[in-house]
């Protein structure tokens, strides 16, 4: 499910337009699909401009919290040299022929918008100099731009961007990819810390989210969908839960398929969403459990442990020979790591509102890619494409959860089922917890060679994860040509699989976020081995320049490792944290890490003290990142990191993890499913490292290393060494 | 079941059961969206209204306990001093980041200035950890409540 990056670099076309009442109306298209007719007076284009200066921007994807409403339209403004306090940014509908792909995953938004957004900025300002230009009949190269006005110094003429936007909208647009951009030091808007475009909304408590929506005449569905992954229903009395009060329509839908989809349930309707929660007390349902028999998180670790045990997996990397040089190294290591399923508990329940009359249905949908929900529910409900309208609304935290549509196709079954009647599902929270999409677990051996000096000589890793085939399956898998593959001489990575009935998918740092941790966790173990710290120990194995993985491309942030840029962040974050002269008491410790993910790179470190009765206080964090040369929103960057971070404590210090036994989820609520509270929120310490590449996302790769840096820590303040999470000492 | 509530200074009038959680009846009756719904039984914040000036999870406060007490919601709570201070401070550091939770958390900090108008960490602490932020904007929830009880210079931000 996650997004298709291939086309998102494909060259842009720009069409420009009269507004309706007069101005500019500029749209753009990420790749070329259809153009606006040139001179069609456009409602909604991409950026307008009205006579009275008043500037317009869509904000083309789901913002989740990542801040990217207003980071998107920050890049085109600061080209556009526009003066921020006249633009507003509007979210756009779904429409991919006008805004190419639309979604909020894999920290890919800002790369791939960077050079687009900021082309059609550029290009929309060269139309209003040329447009000036014919106004004064002056040569175009003696007006300046500021702040939203073009000024002719030498007559001290000058014109607001609304005096000549409806004249620009008669020119031709220039060519996206020569147009002239700024450099960075002409920079007015991007790097400027920026508030989000709707935080005034968001803390007047005004309608925003999707659980907000509200049509005249709606109904609230309640959905009592199986209650374990894989169970069928064999026969349902409805009577009972008919007569609630408060409901109006109760009845059964039948599933199309996968869990990714529409799940067969039964849709309660009420006047209040609480009447038809209520109700499904009452329904009467005989749910047959073959199919959900054996899946249990505790046959699962056995399982694994066998396969570790068994030691056959099958070849994912592998250079020199791993088996000789582990027997000729002078010491050796060999651990097993382990972490278990998590769910994503985004705030707001997963929630979708829908009404289907004369054949078309329009949606308001929380989905952090709304685009392949249309095509489900196109494919599972039939309706086409071009009968749906899909508005995207705020989204109460995304984490990868609504990565997945099933709640959008769920919304629309029960609408097609009631033509004409506004619909908004509601999940409770326990149906959120019990019906996610979920991080999966996974088991780890690891063994690793040093020679007298305490450098790696063979490193090798045995995964037993989900998968069939000789294939792990999506987000069970690792990244390829993960650290340290590459970089040291004798490595192998194998893999060994077994079936699953859950559904699994896409948690913030996807993969990352438990392999981190295993990794970095053993590689520290290797560096105590060696008599040495992990820091010196990185910095060893990327001591030379290169690119791990796929070259660099124009145009995009590198997807490939760079060690120079691993070794900057390193030396960042030992720099600032003064690793060297770390004290070392009994019971106190520091921990490091390093992790690469997301085209981001960041070095942590983690001061933590353990009390005799083992319980953990974390006292502060030191962190340094890389994601190229330009921070956009310097506080939504310093935010997003902060909220990684804590993201990860939460993982490893609330005793978070996901059970299951035959197939239904042990863990219903954010009482036995715990998150981060204000009680701890150690002191964060951020340096950003500047190098010279095209920018990254920052929605994801703070999280990772902040794991192992933690139980790094715990193991420097007590000697005991954490295998397993979460953290249970 | 009729009821007549006094919210944000209006009286309004429904007609539901009685053991339906104002929340409900906010959210759904009234609609009043700005209390939001996170986990229904009283452990996440998000629903936290003030019943005569005590900070509530109205998700498990069935309207029948209600009676005739003095609602306040976030969307009155920004005509009261210390809603308009806290609703500025939070602006200025621009605390929220998925915005989900943060009525809860502006309503739930109210409560505490109106209790302790100059709190201490401590104060905060406990008085905030009913309040799950998932996207974990503590630091800034921190701040801009110190900046609203005048402990800080103010942050500015563009
Ligand atoms: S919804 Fe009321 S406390 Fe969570
Ligand atoms: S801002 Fe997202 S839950 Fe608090």
């Amino acid at each position: 499910m996650q997004p298709d990056t291939t086309v998102l670099t494909r060259r842009a076309f720009l069409s420009a337009s009269l507004l309706a009442g007069g101005g500019l109306a500029l749209d753009f298209t990420i790749p070329v699909q259809a153009a606006v007719p040139a001179g069609a007076s456009v409602l909604g284009a991409f950026v307008s401009i009205a006579p009275n200066g008043a500037i317009t921007i869509m904000g083309k994807n789901p913002e989740i919290g990542q801040g990217i409403k207003t980071s998107l339209a920050m890049m085109i403004a600061d080209e556009l040299d526009a003066d921020w306090a006249q633009v507003s940014v509007v979210q756009a509908d779904v429409d991919p022929d006008r805004y190419g792909p639309q979604f909020a995953g894999a920290s890919l938004s800002t790369p791939t918008n960077w050079l687009p957004m900021r082309r059609a900025g550029a290009a929309a300002r060269d139309m209003l100099l040329r447009a000036a230009a014919t106004r004064w009949n002056v040569p175009i190269d003696q007006i300046k731009t500021a702040k939203g006005r073009l000024i002719h110094g030498a007559t001290k003429r000058s014109l607001g961007y609304g005096d000549v936007a409806s004249a620009a909208a008669m020119l031709t647009p220039p060519d996206l990819q020569t147009v002239k951009l700024k450099s960075p030091d002409q920079f007015s808007i991007i790097g400027q810390p920026t508030r989000g475009v709707d935080s005034g909304r968001v803390i007047r408590g005004e309608p925003l989210f999707g659980i907000d929506t509200r049509l005249t005449g709606m109904l609230y569905a309640a959905y009592e969908a199986p209650p374990a992954h894989g169970a069928k229903l064999r026969s349902a009395d409805l009577s009972a839960a008919k007569a609630a009060p408060g409901v109006k329509h109760v009845f059964q839908i039948q599933g199309a398929g996968g869990p990714g989809g529409v799940v067969e349930g039964i849709a309660i309707l009420a006047t209040n969403w609480w009447y038809a929660n209520e109700a499904r007390a009452k329904l009467v349902l005989d749910w047959d459990m073959t199919a959900a028999k054996g899946h249990s998180s505790e046959d699962y670790a056995a399982q694994a442990k066998a396969l570790l045990d068994a030691n056959a997996g099958i070849d994912f990397e592998r250079s020199g020979d791993p088996a000789k040089a582990m027997a000729g190294a002078a010491k050796r290591i060999k651990s097993r790591y382990d972490y278990p399923f998590l769910a994503h508990a985004t705030l707001e329940p997963q929630n979708c509102t829908a009404l289907y009359q004369n054949g078309q249905i329009e949606i308001w949908a929380p989905s952090q890619q709304p685009q392949p929900g249309r095509e489900l529910i196109a494919k599972e409900l039939g309706i086409p494409l071009d009968k749906q309208i899909v508005h995207i609304t705020r989204i109460g935290g995304g984490f990868g959860r609504r990565l997945n549509n099933d709640y959008m196709a769920q919304a629309a079954a029960i609408a097609k089922a009631l033509p004409g009647v506004p619909v908004q599902l509601l999940w409770s929270r326990e149906d959120d917890t019990r019906r996610d999409f979920y991080r999966p677990g996974g088991w780890h051996e690891f063994e690793a060679g040093v020679d007298g000096d305490g450098k790696i000589v063979a490193f090798t890793n045995h995964f037993a994860t989900f998968g069939a085939d000789g294939k792990s399956q999506r987000f069970a898998n690792m990244a390829e040509r993960h650290f340290p593959a590459r970089l040291v001489p004798n490595l192998a990575f194998t893999q060994s699989y077994m079936k699953i009935g859950i559904p699994m998918g896409a948690l913030r740092a996807p993969t990352s976020n438990a392999m981190a941790f295993c990794f970095q966790g053993f590689l520290d173990e290797v560096a105590v081995l060696g008599g040495r710290d992990l820091p010196s120990l990185i910095l060893e194995l990327c001591a030379e320049d290169k690119i791990v993985g796929d070259a660099d491309a124009p145009d995009i942030a590198p997807k490939g490792f760079h060690t120079a840029r691993a070794r900057a962040v390193v030396e960042k974050v030992v720099e600032i944290s003064k690793w060297a002269e770390r004290p070392k008491e009994k019971g106190r410790g520091r921990g490091f890490a390093f992790y690469f993910c997301h085209q981001g790179y960041f070095a942590e470190v983690v001061d933590v003290s353990v009390a005799d009765d083992k319980s953990i206080t974390v006292h502060k964090i030191w962190a340094a990142g890389d994601v190229g040369r330009q921070i956009v929103n310097p506080m939504m960057a310093e935010a997003q990191v902060r909220g990684s971070i804590l993201d990860g404590l939460a993982q490893a210090l609330e005793g978070q993890k996901i059970t299951f036994t035959d197939g239904a989820i042990e863990q219903s609520n954010f009482s036995d499913f715990r998150l981060g509270r204000i009680d701890r929120n150690p002191d964060v310490e951020i340096a950003w490292v500047l190098s010279d590449f095209h920018p990254s996302g920052l929605g994801e790769p703070a999280l990772p290393p902040v794991i192992p840096a933690l139980t790094n820590a715990i193991y420097a303040a007590t000697g005991t060494r954490v295998r397993s999470l979460p953290i249970e000492l | 079941m009729n009821y007549t509530l006094t919210i944000n200074g209006k009286r309004r009038s429904v007609d539901v059961a009685p053991e339906m959680p104002l929340l409900w009846v906010l959210r759904n009756e009234l609609g009043l969206v700005g209390s939001k719904f996170g986990c229904g039984m009283g452990v996440c914040g998000a629903c936290t209204v003030h019943v005569d000036g005590q900070a509530q999870r109205s998700c498990s406060l069935p309207i029948s306990d209600v009676g005739t007490a003095k609602i306040v919601t976030i969307e009155g709570v920004g005509a009261t001093p210390v809603g308009q201070r806290l609703q500025k401070a939070w602006l200025d550091i621009d605390v929220a980041q998925c915005g989900y939770c943060q009525a809860g958390q502006i309503m739930s900090a109210a409560a505490l200035l109106q209790q302790t108008p100059k709190p201490g960490h401590e104060d905060i602490v406990s008085g905030m950890s009913g309040n799950i932020c998932r996207c974990a904007t503590y630091d800034r929830i921190q701040k801009a409540i110190l900046n609203a009880a005048g402990k800080m210079e103010a942050v500015d931000a563009a």
